[in-house]
């Protein structure tokens, strides 16, 4: 087993609502390893952004991370000092956002923004620092560089944006690379080129990714771990192969059963009834017990622990981990 | 019918109207929860505002007769009405000149005064009681807002409406009488209309009213055309409800928190107009704005006058205050926009 | 662009007929010749008196409907008067107005420039700050002081100002005006204080509200996400993007300058435009208001103008298409 490059444990985050402090990511544990793609998967909403915007200590206000640890290459960070902070920002850790038009700051030249993200980590001289950027923008297959290089965003197509982003993201050589939905935003043909695009610099330089999507299409084609979340808590962590094959915890199961690949052809898709409660209204114990089909009384007291099931497997429910499954 | 009457039976609609407002709210969830809010919020400046309105409705409720003090010209002073407010002081409380706050002599001169030591907030120039002078201003303040109001915010939701409603040519029209109107220095536009009307109360708040109701046009304009695209009303223009119906039934209640935010807003900088006007000479007796134009050489004097100027800007900051807090969180509660951010 | 411009130009054009037909029903449909007359002789004057001063003010003309000769009558006049800047003789001394706002403009600049431009850096660098620290103690403090100030007349401002100032602690004189640098500056010091004391809560929670909108925008996520300190994502990402709001906001308060501050200029006894109003007003001189109404608003229209024009020159997504 390789090293971990970003390890996670017990992350909560929680924002206040009237005089209670709701937690959005509860307990999150997450492990990223050199080259390889985590897919943190869930419905909107379920807080895959804000664990990562967490991993960042972006965490908006008047939310704050209250509890966890995360250890990026062995070194806790989570109590750093903000200027140290800012170092690994952008530097040590990166991050592509979904939506590439509103994500680049409209009145300002995409190169300038990328050599800003160089200069911010690098004591280089600003021609040097721009020749590097043009590079950047070869390397993530922007044709024409030079000239797109002085356009400004609103000038550029979507898939060309989301290249700039994520030219700005590996201006540094980030050891870990967080990719918010990188694709949601895009047509179907370009998001299969930016995936390959990310797949092929992982390759090159090694990058942990983690990658956050709603899209199990997404996930089939790219990743090597999921980790599915539902309403703040991490409910199944397994191999991308055996999680899409074999999905144990009943919300994972519902989630790929309401995929249209899996779906016989002709067939009615399968649906989760309900929706996503809002934070507010989260059970006591397991928050997926008002959906699930299988949830019997002691779900909705005691909160599940993710269980090992088999080798690099874990599931948030007693009932999945503990007979042969139903 | 005697202006005491009308004035009575205005109170009486103005109080009737409150109620059935209060019966409104109560009955609307979703109103009772936002005025909840609200008095959570802010209860100390609500309470303020219901003092200054309450001050100011006493004041317009009056009668003849009453107890005759025992001076000369005792039984004359009783021939004109005095209203609640009025009569929390004594008929005949009047001196001859100035004096300090619960003196019992003439500030200059040190006469014995008729009511020594009575005089909370001492007397101005002629001799009247300046605390009662501060809570008529009152008055003077609710109905500058009230009226300017009653002329402007129909005014501006008619129009406002009626060109994001229809749209084409009326629209064109509204939004040139807008730019026109807007194009106009605001404090000049307003004092020419006073001075071209007349300096009565209703001239004055009509020149408000005309320079008032245009930015609130602009905003229920605008707002008409969003919530003229929006998919349920949309939807009911497909089922085939007629404009009106529509209008009345989806856009107008939807309008409900802009007019109110604004119409708080408008208040508190109606008020402070009517001070400018009335340093400028044109202001309505009696307000706030005309005992601190007066009371402008006060200062100079020596030794200096000072009562007069504060209890005018005391009372005129005290609701403007309270007007202001609670605009702001009025928006806070009422605002879509900010209110999804708070969730 | 051109064709926007054009359009733009044509619609200030249009607004100016409309401000310019406002003044006219205002002071010569509803305010007759005759009313200002009278107002301006007094009620007991004789009636050859009242058609004496018509005549010399040059309003003895059909309202606007003149058969014999079209173009001869008081609505022609006004337009053409107005657009030529012509203003004539002011109803109460006859002095020529045109020449007295020449004369005024000066020193309600003198008075108006350096108020703006203080007024301007202050809300703006407190906005900022606020707004960097926004939902802590200092940015409640700022807002708590903004709505104090706000709520004060402005009467007060000056009332308090000149007395504590002027008055009792002697910092200042309390009113007057001087042509020389030094003592002009001495003269203009205070009323610039009052008034930025004025302007600053109102301003100060605009350029907060704007400053807080734009923090919350993706692309500053993303600079952070970079590594920018709090400093950096302010001044390089979020100032350069609220300045197209800030213009627009600023620009169109460029023509309050020249129409001068009435209550800070009589007070203060600077002999500006505002002073000129004032006496206007006192005088019941219709003429000099109306041409100051008329030229405030065709400033303003072309603030307006260019506001929009250089709109388009600062936001890359207009100018580039």
């Amino acid at each position: 087993m390789s090293t971990a490059v970003l390890e996670v444990s017990e992350l909560t985050v929680r924002f206040p609502v009237g005089a209670a402090r709701l937690p959005v990511v509860d307990g999150v544990a997450l492990r990223l390893e050199r080259g390889k793609t985590l897919a943190l998967v869930g419905e909107s909403g379920c807080g895959k952004s804000m664990t990562a915007l967490a991993l960042m200590r972006l965490v908006p206000k008047p939310g704050r991370i209250e509890a966890g640890s995360i250890q990026l290459e062995g070194e806790e960070i989570r109590e750093l000092p903000v200027a140290a902070m800012r170092k690994i920002r952008g530097g040590r850790i990166a991050m592509i956002f979904q939506e590439p038009m509103t994500s680049l700051n409209p009145v300002r030249r995409v190169g300038v923004q990328v050599v800003e993200a160089i200069r911010l980590h690098e004591k280089i001289s600003r021609p040097d620092a721009r020749r590097r950027a043009i590079e950047l923008f070869e390397r993530v297959g922007i044709a024409d560089a030079p000239t797109r290089f002085e356009t400004y965003p609103h000038q550029l197509s979507g898939g060309l944006r989301q290249r700039v982003m994520i030219a700005m993201a590996i201006a540094t050589h980030p050891a870990v690379l967080l990719a918010d939905e990188p694709t949601t935003a895009l047509d179907v043909t370009i998001q299969a080129q930016i995936l390959e695009l990310l797949r092929e610099l992982q390759r090159s330089e090694g990058t942990a990714i983690l990658l956050i999507t709603h899209d199990l299409g997404v996930v089939a084609e790219s990743a090597d771990r999921v980790a599915v979340m539902y309403a703040g808590r991490v409910v199944e962590e397994a191999s991308c192969r055996e999680l899409l094959r074999a999905p144990r915890h009943p919300y994972s199961r519902a989630l790929l059963a309401a995929m249209p690949a899996a779906a016989r052809p002709g067939a009615r898709l399968a649906e989760i009834p309900g929706t996503v409660p809002p934070p507010a209204q989260w059970e006591q114990g397991c928050r997926f017990a008002p959906r699930c089909e299988f949830a019997v009384e002691n779900c909705r007291q005691t909160v599940p622990p993710l269980l090992a099931f088999g080798a690099g497997r874990g599931v948030a429910c007693p009932i999945v981990a503990a007979g042969p499954c139903p | 019918m005697s202006a005491a009457l009308l004035s009575n039976l205005i109170v009486a609609a103005l109080v009737a109207l409150a109620i059935g407002l209060a019966w409104l709210v109560r009955r609307r969830p979703l109103w009772r929860a936002s005025a909840r809010e609200l008095w959570r919020r802010r209860p100390i400046a609500l309470a303020v505002l219901g003092l200054y309105a309450c001050v100011a409705l006493l004041d317009a409720v009056s009668w003849v007769g009453g107890q005759a003090p025992d001076t000369a010209a005792g039984t004359s002073l009783l021939a004109h009405p005095r209203s609640v407010v009025d009569r929390l002081f004594p008929a005949d409380f009047q001196e001859r000149s100035y004096s300090a706050p619960l003196a019992d002599v003439e500030f200059y001169g040190g006469f014995k005064l008729l009511h020594p030591g009575a005089h909370l907030l001492g007397t101005d120039i002629i001799g009247r009681d300046v605390l009662h002078q501060t809570l008529r201003g009152a008055r003077v303040a609710l109905l500058i807002g009230g009226l300017t109001s009653l002329i402007a915010i129909p005014l501006a939701l008619l129009l406002g409406v009626g060109a994001g409603w229809l749209g084409g040519r009326f629209d064109d029209l509204v939004f040139f009488l807008i730019s026109t109107l807007a194009s106009m220095p605001s404090l000049l536009l307003l004092v020419a209309l006073v001075m071209v009307l007349g300096t009565g109360t209703a001239q004055v708040c009509l020149a408000l009213g005309v320079t008032g109701w245009v930015g609130l046009c602009r905003l229920v304009r605008a707002e008409t055309l969003k919530l003229r695209e929006l998919d349920y009303v949309k939807a009911a223009r497909v089922l085939g409800a007629s404009d009106l119906a529509i209008v009345l039934r989806h856009v107008l209640p939807n309008l409900g928190h802009l007019v109110l935010i604004s119409f708080v807003l408008m208040f508190s900088g109606l008020v402070l107009s009517e001070v400018m006007l009335s340093w400028l000479g044109l202001g309505l007796d009696g307000s706030w704005g005309r005992m601190i134009d007066q009371a402008r050489t006060e200062l100079s004097r020596q030794p200096l006058v000072w009562w007069n100027l504060f209890s005018a800007s005391i009372a005129l900051f005290g609701l403007i205050l309270a007007a202001n807090l609670v605009a702001d969180a009025l928006r806070d509660v009422l605002d879509p926009r900010t209110a999804t951010e708070r969730e | 662009m051109i064709a926007f411009i054009l359009r733009r130009l044509a619609f200030g054009a249009a607004t100016v007929g409309g401000v310019l037909t406002f003044l006219f029903m205002l002071f010569f449909l509803y305010a007759t010749p005759e009313d200002m007359a009278r107002r301006a002789l007094g009620d007991k004057a004789p009636p050859q008196a009242i058609s004496t001063w018509i005549a010399n003010h040059g309003y003895d003309r059909p309202l606007a409907w003149n058969p014999d000769a079209p173009a001869d009558t008081l609505l022609v006049e006004h337009f053409r008067r107005s657009l030529s800047f012509d203003f004539g003789r002011s109803d109460a001394d006859g002095m020529p107005i045109y020449q007295r706002i020449r004369e005024g403009v000066g020193p309600s600049l003198a008075l108006t420039l350096p108020l703006f431009v203080l007024g301007l850096l202050f809300s703006v660098a407190l906005g900022l700050v606020v707004a960097t620290f926004r939902d802590s103690y200092i940015d409640r403090a700022g807002l708590v002081l903004c709505v104090l100030t706000m709520s004060l007349s402005i009467l007060l401002y000056i009332i308090g100002g000149q007395w504590l100032l002027g008055t009792v602690l002697r910092w200042f004189p309390v009113s007057g005006f001087d042509t020389d640098p030094a003592m002009l500056l001495r003269f203009v010091a205070l009323p610039v204080l009052v008034g930025v004391f004025v302007s600053f809560g109102e301003q100060t929670r605009f350029y907060r509200t704007l400053f807080v909108e734009e923090t919350s925008r993706d692309y500053v996520r993303t600079a952070r996400a970079k590594g920018c300190g709090d400093g950096r994502v302010m001044w390089r990402h979020v100032l350069p993007n609220a300045l197209i709001p800030i213009v627009t906001h600023v620009v169109v308060a460029i023509p309050l300058l020249f129409t001068g501050s009435i209550l800070l200029e009589s007070f203060f006894g600077i002999p500006g435009l505002g002073s000129m109003t004032v006496e206007a007003i006192h005088g019941n001189d219709f003429a000099t208001l109306r041409a100051m109404v008329f030229l405030g608003s065709l400033l303003f229209i072309a603030a307006q103008i260019a506001t929009d024009v250089l709109y388009t020159l600062l936001d890359p997504r207009i100018r580039l298409g």
